[in-house]
């Protein structure tokens, strides 16, 4: 038996949890600003009671989850190795391009975030790298000259 | 007649040789992402809206909504041969279309598909241009409390006819309501929940949002199964339908294209409910229903003309109101926006030649569409061989580099990396992400026009149903949740979207 047994709906016990949450946080987030009345809103007013009821649905939802009525759902599996390959390979091309330039970030991009499926290769996914690699140069530099740095800053 | 007049100027417009160009790239490009399976149209606009920005407004609308009505078209190519839905409009048509393609009858439903989207196509765009007039005066009679109520029945309309538990789609709304209000409040200059982040202050990204939610989010969900596909791509080769296919596909389609028309213009409504709903219809008042399911060509032709049909007149809403029904129309708000054009009635009076142009354009986008498709279905369908394991990376490339190049800032890049993980997340507890979207656009317009709203009053709510035309917006909001409250239509409504 999981610890969460009493839970019928895990889904919609962490969605309602998600709910209370954010709407929790933007509504204190909200008391920080002016809130002013009806008449004259201040920047408070609006995120302050959106945010109440946020928080209110997920109160509905959670407590829809204890239901002795609900549905049964577990929850889903997840796959952590997608996940950090793709947010990795996103996040890695964010911090080297200023650096690295667009060329290189690029193949790194394409090499890394191959790395998440399940029929990866090393020679598609090189060439691919390089294929998209040069598609991108050639369509966003050359054709609709985006201004992106496209070689390594200190080769210039 | 003004009509007349209004068409030609937009074909004038429509027909100089770069929009032409360009509305013949967009279709392109939407039959090219309607094919792929994975990548829908919100992901790929809000792939292109920054390469729009060296565009003319025109050219760039033009091309943005060849990209939706495009999809509409490819995606059903790839339901038919892959039983794949290529983006999700097209999920009913894989029921019988794959069906008719395991038959050997792949060619006929291809071709029903689209000779159907091109025939409601072709009259939704009139049934637009002819409502685009005495929509937009009304608008002009919206004070901000009828738009507020307008924003209000837009945003319930939504979830209401969405799949999936009513409340938790509200929630997605309130959640992007609020995600919208990061950055500095126009009236007071204070930056709201910018944690001292610059780049915060000016709002969050919406292309990085919705990039993250569409694309980096469904990219991971792919990943996690095997990919595994049965493909008829070989077995193309007869495209004529018989007399008793066309005698069977054309009442199905005319009341597709109906069905489509009405529904696209309903705040929440356009392609993909538009099908479903025809389907449903289909199925309910045909002579043979145990057919369907089994390669019934009206389950084919119906979905795909009211798809087609939907995805047009769900510009009515955007262009004379102002206000987004869906998440591809949100996005259309932001092209808009790029270019400095507040998308509401006065476009149509302030910029005949870009409204009347971007309808006339429609027309033309259709005609190219069919040309693209049914001689040229040969070229689409190698492009499903393509292995996924190459065609996701070239996903991210394109997503990077478009996010990146809105501000030359990489702090969008990774902006879209964490919405990827939150879209990540809504999949896995079935929380809808197109509703957070709408939400995320329309926050700060209704926090704007409830402040004025209440203002004029004097802080009395009691104005949002004194005022006739509000409070009629407000009834119709309150009538649809009831409608989908009710036990009884809570009933058919579930299974509706079971036997899909």
């Amino acid at each position: 038996m999981s610890r969460f047994a009493a839970i019928r709906n895990k889904k919609n016990f962490f969605a309602g949890l998600l709910y209370i949450l954010t709407g929790a946080g933007f509504a204190i987030g909200a008391t920080s600003y002016k809130l002013g009345d009806a008449a004259r809103m201040g920047p408070g007013y609006f995120p302050f009671w959106v945010g109440v009821l946020l928080a209110i649905f997920g109160v509905i939802v959670l407590l829809g989850s204890l239901n002795k009525r609900a549905a049964r759902e577990g929850l889903p599996r997840m796959d952590i190795r997608p996940i950090a390959w793709i947010l990795g390979s996103l996040v890695l091309f964010g911090a080297i391009l200023q650096v690295m330039g667009l060329a290189i970030s690029l193949v790194v991009l394409v090499l890394v975030s191959s790395m998440a499926s399940h029929e990866f290769g090393w020679k598609g996914t090189v060439l691919n790298a390089l294929f998209l690699c040069g598609i991108s140069l050639g369509a966003f530099i050359f054709g609709l000259s985006l201004q992106i740095p496209v070689w390594p800053s200190f080769i210039g | 007649m003004e009509l007349i007049n209004h068409l030609a100027l937009g074909f004038e417009t429509a027909l100089s040789l770069t929009n032409l160009m360009y509305a013949l790239l967009g279709c392109v490009l939407g039959t090219l992402i309607g094919v792929l399976p994975g990548l829908g149209p919100s992901a790929t606009i809000a792939m292109l809206l920054p390469v729009t920005y060296t565009l003319e407004p025109v050219a760039a609308l033009i091309m943005l909504s060849g990209i939706y009505y495009g999809a509409q078209y490819g995606g059903s190519t790839t339901a038919i041969l892959v039983n794949l839905p290529g983006e999700s409009s097209s999920v009913v048509t894989a029921i019988d279309g794959y069906q008719m393609a395991r038959k050997g009858r792949a060619g006929v439903a291809l071709a029903a598909a689209g000779l159907s989207s091109f025939a409601a196509g072709c009259f939704a765009t009139l049934v637009l241009a002819a409502f685009a007039v005495p929509m937009s005066e009304l608008a002009f009679k919206f004070g901000p409390a009828e738009y507020f109520s307008l924003m209000v029945l837009g945003l319930v309309g939504a979830v209401v006819l969405a799949s999936g538990s009513l409340i938790k789609a509200m929630g997605a709304i309130l959640l992007g309501l609020l995600l919208g209000l990061v950055g500095t409040d126009v009236n007071s200059g204070v930056a709201r929940y910018s944690f001292g982040v610059p780049e915060l202050t000016d709002g969050l990204n919406f292309v990085a949002l919705a990039m993250g939610l569409f694309g980096f989010a469904e990219i991971i969900i792919n990943l996690e199964h095997r990919e595994h596909r049965e493909t008829f791509t070989n077995k193309v080769t007869n495209l004529f339908p018989t007399r008793d296919d066309f005698r069977r596909m054309i009442p199905a389609a005319a009341r597709g294209t109906l069905i489509g028309t009405l529904l696209g213009m309903l705040p929440g409504g356009g392609a993909t409910l538009s099908s479903f709903a025809s389907y449903t219809l289909e199925k309910k008042i045909s002579k043979h229903p145990g057919e369907f399911g089994h390669g019934a060509i009206e389950g084919v032709a119906g979905p795909e003309a009211a798809n087609n049909a939907g995805a047009q007149t769900s510009f009515v809403p955007l262009l004379t109101l102002g206000i987004p029904s869906n998440v591809v129309m949100a996005l259309m708000v932001g092209a808009m926006t790029i270019h400095n054009i507040q998308p509401g009635p006065q476009v149509m009076t302030s910029n005949p030649a870009l409204f009347w142009g971007l309808i006339a354009s429609m027309w033309i986008g259709n005609l190219m569409l069919i040309v693209l498709n049914l001689p040229m279905i040969g070229l689409w369908v190698k492009l499903l061989k393509v292995p996924y394991r190459y065609l996701y990376p070239a996903i991210l490339v394109f997503c990077c580099i478009g996010v990146y190049s809105i501000n030359n800032n990489t702090f969008d890049v990774f902006q879209a990396a964490a919405v990827g993980l939150l879209g990540y997340v809504f999949v896995k507890l079935e929380v809808e992400p197109a509703p957070l979207l709408l939400g995320f656009v329309l926050g700060p317009m209704m926090e704007e026009n409830l402040r004025r709203a209440l203002l004029l009053s004097r802080g009395e709510f009691s104005t949002l149903v004194t005022r006739p035309l509000s409070m009629s917006l407000l009834l119709a909001t309150v009538a649809l949740i009831a409608l989908v409250a009710l036990p009884a239509i809570r009933k058919t409504r579930e299974v509706a979207f079971q036997e899909t």
